[in-house]
């Protein structure tokens, strides 16, 4: 089988992609997470309609409203161009931040759930010792909850590593830019390249299958060693 | 000295009532919560740990305003320095029992050494480098009191500590207490059920009933003694004796001993209300 010629740049991007989205999609939703399963409000289901939203939307709808919201029709997307110089449409940046949207359940229902199955005597054991929130959160709460975190972040990585018509519309398809596999295959199909086609399509296949075997395989063994 | 009056809305079994209670502590006081469930005593607990806000009222403790509502006071939980035994025992299951200890004596002057005397004296330096899921009930006990002693409290809260354990490892660990509260010169509040274990290791009872005082006093000495002798009749399959009571009647029991032999049998009784 042939490599396309453009097979490792487009796999290099992919990669970024999805990890980097992984690592801020970490950094951002554990305190939204947090704040999710502690909150009393009356609001809170409001905050998790909306951070589920993207589940059920079909990703073109993502697309298009960021498409729209980074454009110079906008007032925020003209503020976005003339005061902070940000152009995000066809840019890498700017489907990062699709794909972070696109990506946000996948990441803070697992670490919801995650905080939630913890009980609440430990993170109250912690204050009866003196401990911060911050510390009790960083050396009680996360170390009992790694099967959730990984959970997120693999699901996250590997639901950005398939995403298709968020980057399509907000990023089209410029080969080092924003020419992601998944593009890549569309475009190899519309021109009847189905072996150039096929190396990304079984690329990705066998990436999705050693992610989740990797994620499962740890799983058991996390809740071997704690129970 | 510990004073307070606290209150705070319950829901009981019987509908909403409000917890209100007034009382006075003295220093290297031992005090027994006892009443039936839905009375109020983990609330009160809670709210003396400040790990639940009070509706009105005021605590000190050695003349310090840990909480007054009219003066809008409240001392955050981390800041008051009390130990606390949660019903679950509530052990970090990430940390080995070290760890656990360690964690809870950090920032402290001399903390290895705090853990080193704490892990002899609750018999614990063996069990040192496991993790709590693989200790018994009674050992999880001993890590979650030791734990509590790591930051020299002067107050002690403990919340049914040794309801889920057998009778043998129940009675040891009763004696720990009573020891632990005398060398530590602590002030303690026990919530138990057991009118045996009140009346063994508590100065004072407090009984609560729906959100209210319904007696304070000395702990009312149970009506039978906690052991009763008998003879071993004949050992049977599977560990199990059969022994004679002084009365005539034979029981069965799991233990060892040979035929013949006196032993005593530790009795539990049964709650009393």
């Amino acid at each position: 089988m042939n490599l396309p010629s453009d097979y490792w740049q487009t796999l290099r991007l992919t990669l970024a992609l999805a990890a980097s989205t992984t690592a801020l999609l970490l950094v951002l939703g554990l305190p939204l997470a947090y704040g999710l399963a502690h909150t009393r409000s009356r609001l809170r289901p409001l905050a998790e309609a909306l951070v589920s939203m993207p589940l059920v939307l079909p990703p073109t709808v993502i697309g298009f409203y960021l498409l729209l919201a980074f454009s110079d029709s906008t007032a925020f997307g003209r503020f976005l161009i003339e005061r902070l110089g940000l152009s995000l449409n066809f840019t890498f940046p700017g489907i990062l931040v699709g794909s972070l949207v696109y990506s946000l359940p996948f990441m803070v229902q697992p670490l919801q759930a995650g905080f939630r199955q913890l009980p609440r005597s430990l993170t109250e054991a912690a204050y009866m010792l003196g401990k911060s929130r911050l510390t009790t959160l960083w050396r009680v709460l996360l170390p009992n909850m790694k099967p959730a975190l990984l959970n997120g972040a693999v699901l996250t990585f590997a639901h950005t590593l398939g995403e298709f018509g968020m980057v399509l519309m907000l990023g089209g398809s410029l080969p080092g830019r924003t020419r992601v596999a998944s593009i890549a295959i569309y475009d190899e199909v519309q021109s009847l390249h189905y072996d150039q086609a096929n190396a990304y399509a079984l690329t990705l296949v066998a990436l999705a299958f050693a992610i989740l075997v990797g994620l499962y395989w740890f799983t058991k063994r996390a809740a071997a060693r704690l129970s | 000295m510990i004073d307070f009056h606290l209150t705070k809305a319950l829901h009981t079994a019987a509908g909403p009532r409000t917890l209100d209670v007034r009382l006075t502590l003295a220093p290297g006081e031992l005090v027994a919560l006892s009443g039936p469930s839905g009375a109020g005593k983990t609330t009160l607990l809670r709210l003396l740990a400040g790990l639940d806000r009070p509706e009105s009222g005021f605590l000190r403790v050695a003349g310090q305003a840990w909480y007054d509502d009219a003066r809008r006071q409240w001392l955050p939980p981390q800041r008051r320095p009390l130990g606390f035994v949660f019903q679950d025992y509530a052990l970090f299951p990430n940390m080995t029992v070290r760890e656990n200890l360690a964690f809870a004596a950090s920032g402290q002057p001399a903390a290895p050494q705090i853990v080193a005397d704490l892990l002899e004296l609750l018999e614990l330096t063996e069990l040192a480098p496991r993790r709590p899921a693989a200790l018994s009930g009674g050992q999880q006990q001993r890590v979650a009191l030791a734990r509590a002693l790591a930051r020299r409290p002067r107050l002690l809260l403990l919340d049914e500590p040794l309801a889920a354990l057998d009778l043998p490892t129940r009675l040891r660990l009763q004696a720990a207490l009573a020891t632990i509260h005398q060398q530590f010169n602590l002030t303690t509040v026990l919530i138990s059920h057991d009118p045996a274990e009140i009346a063994r290791l508590a100065d004072r009872v407090v009984e609560l009933e729906l959100g209210q005082v319904r007696r304070v006093g000395p702990p009312l000495v149970p009506p039978a003694p906690a052991t009763v002798a008998g003879r071993v009749l004949a050992v049977l399959a599977g560990g199990q004796l059969r022994v004679q009571l002084p009365g005539g009647a034979a029981v069965t029991v799991s233990g060892v001993a040979a035929a013949g032999d006196e032993v005593a049998l530790a009795v539990e009784i049964a709650r009393t209300l």
